[in-house]
C-alpha cells in the first residue's frame, strides 16, 4: 500500500508571536454525524460506546482517540488523527449503519491550534466567544472574519482549537496572524 | 439585542437571521379546497403588530437551529424562544 502522506491546507511553520503560539494542525480526520428520525437513541449509544459519552450541547468529549463535539441538534463532528483514522467516516457508518448519516468532512476544513498567555486577549479580538467564560471541553460555533468556525476550548485559558473553512485557509490564517499581532 | 437560545444560552443577535412572521411554519395543505387563495394569503399576506409578534430566527452564525422569537416590536423586548421543531411538533406535527 502507498505511504500516503495529508496535504497541510497551507503548509506554513508554527509561528509564534508575543507569546501566542499559531499552528496549522494537519493531519486530521473528520467526519460529521447527524441522527436520522427517531434513531436519536441508536446514534448515542455510539458515540458513547466509541468516545466514553455523548458530547453534551456546546461541548467536546475528548476520547482516547477520537474527539467528537456537538454541531447542532442531533448533530456532532468526530476527529481523529489522520494516520490512523484515514477511514473515519467509514468506521463511523460501519458501526452506526442506518441509525445516522455520516459525512466524510477531512477535505472541508482547515485546523489551527492557537496557545499562549495572550490566545485570551486575541480571540477576543477575533470573534464573539465569550473565551473567558469556556471551560476546557466547551464548543461554540461563530464567525471569524466572516467565516464560521467552531472554537474548541482544548485547555482553558491556554489553548484553544479553530476549525475553519478549508478553501479559505490563508485568510482565517491572517486573520489569526493579525490578531495575535495586535495583542502582542 | 440578546437572544436567549434555548440550547445555547444568551447569544447575540448579530448572530442571527431574521425570517419574518413565524406563521410561515403553518403551510397551507396543497389538496385542500381553497389552496389557491391560501397560498396567496401564506406567500403575501403577513400582519404588522406593534406589539408582541412571533417570529422566525435563523442561528445562522451558531448551531443554524431555527428559532420562534416571540418578540414586542415596539420596545425589542423578548418573552419566550422555542426551538421551530418544537413549535412544529406541539402542533402535530412530525420532525
Amino acid at each position: 500500500m502507498l505511504d500516503l502522506k495529508p496535504t497541510p491546507a497551507i503548509g506554513v511553520p508554527d509561528q509564534t508571536i508575543g507569546t501566542v503560539t499559531i499552528a496549522e494542525t494537519d493531519g486530521v480526520a473528520l467526519a460529521s454525524v447527524a441522527a436520522r428520525k427517531g434513531q436519536l437513541v441508536a446514534s448515542e449509544a455510539t458515540l458513547k460506546s466509541r468516545l466514553g459519552a455523548v458530547p453534551p450541547v456546546g461541548g467536546a468529549v475528548f476520547g482516547d482517540a477520537e474527539t467528537g463535539f456537538w454541531t447542532g441538534s442531533d448533530q456532532w463532528m468526530i476527529t481523529a488523527s489522520f494516520d490512523s483514522h484515514e477511514n473515519l467516516a467509514d468506521q463511523w457508518k460501519d458501526e452506526l449503519g442506518a441509525a445516522a448519516s455520516v459525512t466524510e468532512q477531512s477535505g472541508g476544513w482547515v485546523v489551527f491550534d492557537v496557545t499562549g498567555a495572550d490566545m485570551l486577549a486575541m480571540c477576543e479580538l477575533l470573534c464573539s466567544v465569550a473565551i473567558r467564560r469556556m471551560e476546557t471541553g466547551d464548543v461554540q460555533r461563530t464567525m471569524v472574519h466572516q467565516m464560521g468556525c467552531f472554537v474548541i476550548c482544548c485547555d482553558a485559558g491556554l489553548h484553544i482549537r479553530i476549525i475553519g473553512p478549508r478553501a479559505s485557509a490563508l485568510s482565517l490564517h491572517h486573520a489569526l496572524i493579525g490578531a495575535a499581532t495586535a495583542v502582542a | 439585542m440578546i437572544i436567549d437560545h434555548p440550547l445555547l444560552g444568551p447569544r447575540d443577535s448579530s448572530e442571527f437571521t431574521y425570517l419574518g412572521d413565524a406563521s410561515l411554519i403553518d403551510r397551507p395543505d396543497p389538496a385542500g379546497e381553497d389552496a389557491s387563495s391560501d397560498f396567496y394569503d401564506y406567500a403575501y399576506l403577513r400582519d404588522n403588530p406593534a406589539g408582541w409578534h412571533k417570529e422566525l430566527w435563523f442561528h445562522e452564525a451558531g448551531d443554524r437551529s431555527w428559532l420562534v422569537v416571540t418578540r414586542n416590536t415596539v420596545t425589542h423586548e423578548i418573552s419566550k424562544v422555542e426551538l421551530a421543531s418544537d413549535v412544529a411538533r406541539a402542533q402535530g406535527r412530525s420532525k
